[in-house]
């Protein structure tokens, strides 16, 4: 593999509450090389957002994470609180699941995406307004100038999450972490918004950590995917959507609504926590 | 609004008609008058007249800026408040000041702060939320002005700064419950919206913390404060009555309570009539401010 944008090795994340301590990470390693897209697929409560919570170092301060995580050769887990600062505003970009709820509610469109270049890069608002409503505009925002001295709530959930994506691109991240980014979204807002986000990302180089359930949107729009399961990832790799290895990930693949064929039920997961230990002692 | 305002013009006047006892009697002196006498006075301040035209012969007058006259002074009820309604709005904004400093200051510090500093400020706000006005006036004369002497007892000072000493003690012992009841919810406002998903959105795009704080957690927060804040210094309005009595000044509370006393109709009746006046006011620069701190609420919304 090229040179590892992003690499984690062994990242374990405990959780330790007054009565017990519980691993919720569980020894998960993956990389993502410069321009790549990596998709982290896996079932509500596998630690898919939980993986992108220790990357960008938002964890709670009740998880005790071990491991090690390098972006670019710098290991993430001991940056000082001004490195962690100029790493997640200079290098990472985050698009999250609800940008309703993502995005302050009391400021301006213009407020929300020049606030962190003018304030931590020393530019003046009128030049990244300027280049706001430039890529407000590529990002298939309509009237981007009037756009900006709007509200959050006055613009359709489709549109705030391409304000999040302009706002992501106007840093000029390395990485972007996309949480779910279209599963707030209704289904004709989810295409449009997904085609955006991985046309960007592909124009510019960036490298992605996609997270979805979407096994085939990560398969259209990934160069390789990861599976996860209580919290650890159990198959990856470039293979996996055509000919997966792993009982999980075959019977996940298998469990999918198909056009061609109308079923009175879908298939249910059969695999579960004790077939899960039962084939790692085996392993 | 103005419908609310016709309305308790017409409770606040409707209670007087109802509450118990004559002005008669006491305009008459205790052992009542004469027939004729009190057919004079009864004509002269028309008590006979039925209800329905007492009362629109009162709000004709208001409307006029005829607050009627005090059958107890013998005198203009409005020159008998203008000189009071001074102190009681001084006292009330002092305090008002006061609350919302110390109360937002101490909120967002048990919030912000360590734990040890949530633990005193919030034993503190425990202590002054269930103690009674007039205990801590009371306390506050006694340490404060006589005990180390830097305050005067009582009355309101002879103007100026005077006056602002004067009613410092008054003004800290309407403040405190409010100003603790404000901490609290500050405090709460505060945790809260640090929990919200946008806060986090602000962090992980590297803004520096007093940033995140002052830009997206307090603006967010302001918005319960507010309306606390509000509804506080409307019922601040009320507590004057008792606080005016315990520092005896000279001020609407107290001219209330006298003329309560005294069944001094017409002084009652104007003096709660200016009180919902300024409850009303408040309440109406309250809705304003929130469609300013929170640009989803519209004035005059349909939805």
């Amino acid at each position: 593999m090229s040179e590892a944008l992003l690499a984690l090795d062994n990242v374990r994340a405990v959780l330790h509450t007054r009565h017990q301590s519980q691993a919720l990470l569980n020894g998960v390693s993956f990389s993502i090389a410069k321009g790549e897209a990596l998709g982290l697929v896996g079932e509500s409560g596998s630690g898919k957002s939980l993986t992108t919570r220790a990357i960008t170092r938002m964890l709670d301060p009740a998880f005790e994470v071990s491991g090690s995580i390098t972006f670019d050769g710098a290991p993430v887990l001991s940056m000082t609180p001004s490195e962690l600062r100029s790493y997640r505003s200079m290098d990472i970009g985050m698009i999250f699941q609800d940008p309703r709820a993502h995005v302050n509610p009391v400021h301006t469109v213009g407020d929300f995406l020049t606030e962190e270049l003018v304030r931590n890069r020393g530019l003046t608002r009128d030049e990244v307004e300027h280049r706001a409503v430039a890529l407000l505009d590529e990002v298939g925002v309509r009237y981007p100038e009037r756009r900006l001295t709007q509200y959050p709530h006055e613009l359709s959930g489709g549109m705030l999450q391409r304000v999040m994506i302009a706002s992501v691109l106007l840093a000029e991240p390395r990485l972007i972490l996309a949480d779910e980014p279209t599963t707030a979204l209704d289904v004709t807002a989810q295409s449009d918004v997904m085609a955006i986000l991985d046309e960007q990302r592909r124009a510019r180089g960036l490298s992605l950590l996609f997270i979805t359930h979407d096994l085939e949107l990560a398969a259209a729009c990934c160069d390789r995917l990861a599976v996860m399961y209580a919290g650890e990832i159990v198959e990856q790799g470039a293979h996996v959507y055509e000919s997966p290895g792993h009982p999980y990930t075959i019977e996940l693949l298998g469990a999918r609504p198909s056009i061609d064929e109308r079923l009175d039920r879908l298939p249910v997961l059969r695999y579960n926590r004790d077939i899960h230990e039962q084939l790692k002692a085996e392993a | 609004m103005l419908l609310v305002l016709l309305v308790t013009s017409f409770i606040v006047f409707g209670m007087m008609y109802l509450a118990p006892g004559s002005p008669l009697a006491f305009v008459l002196g205790p052992r009542g008058g004469t027939p004729e006498q009190v057919a004079a006075v009864t004509a002269q301040y028309h008590f006979d007249d039925p209800f329905f035209v007492r009362y629109f012969r009162w709000l004709g007058d208001i409307f006029q800026g005829n607050l009627g006259s005090s059958i107890v002074y013998r005198q203009d009820v409005t020159a008998l408040m203008s000189g009071r309604i001074g102190t009681t709005a001084a006292l009330v904004s002092l305090s008002a000041v006061l609350i919302a400093v110390v109360g937002v200051g101490s909120g967002m510090l048990a919030a912000l702060k360590s734990r040890w500093v949530d633990t005193i400020i919030s034993t503190i706000a425990a202590i002054g939320l269930s103690t009674p006005v007039f205990v801590i006036g009371v306390a506050l004369i006694s340490v404060f002005a006589v005990g180390l002497g830097w305050f005067p007892t009582f009355g309101v000072g002879s103007g100026g700064l005077d006056t602002l000493v004067h009613l410092i003690l008054p003004a800290i012992a309407l403040a405190v419950a409010s100003a603790a009841y404000l901490a609290r919810i500050t405090k709460a406002a505060v945790n809260e919206e640090r929990t919200r998903e946008h806060v986090q959105t602000a962090k992980v795009r590297g803004l520096a913390p007093g940033v995140i704080v002052r830009r997206h957690v307090l603006r967010n927060a302001l918005i319960p404060i507010t309306t606390v804040m509000g509804l506080t210094v409307a019922t601040l309005i009320a507590g004057a009555v008792v606080v005016e009595n315990v520092f005896a000044l000279d001020g609407l509370g107290s001219l209330l309570v006298r003329a309560i006393l005294q069944r001094d109709f017409a002084v009652v009746q104007a003096v709660i009539l200016v009180l919902v006046v300024a409850f009303v006011v408040v309440n109406a620069v309250v809705d304003f401010l929130y469609t300013v701190i929170d640009p989803r609420i519209a004035l005059g919304s349909r939805q």
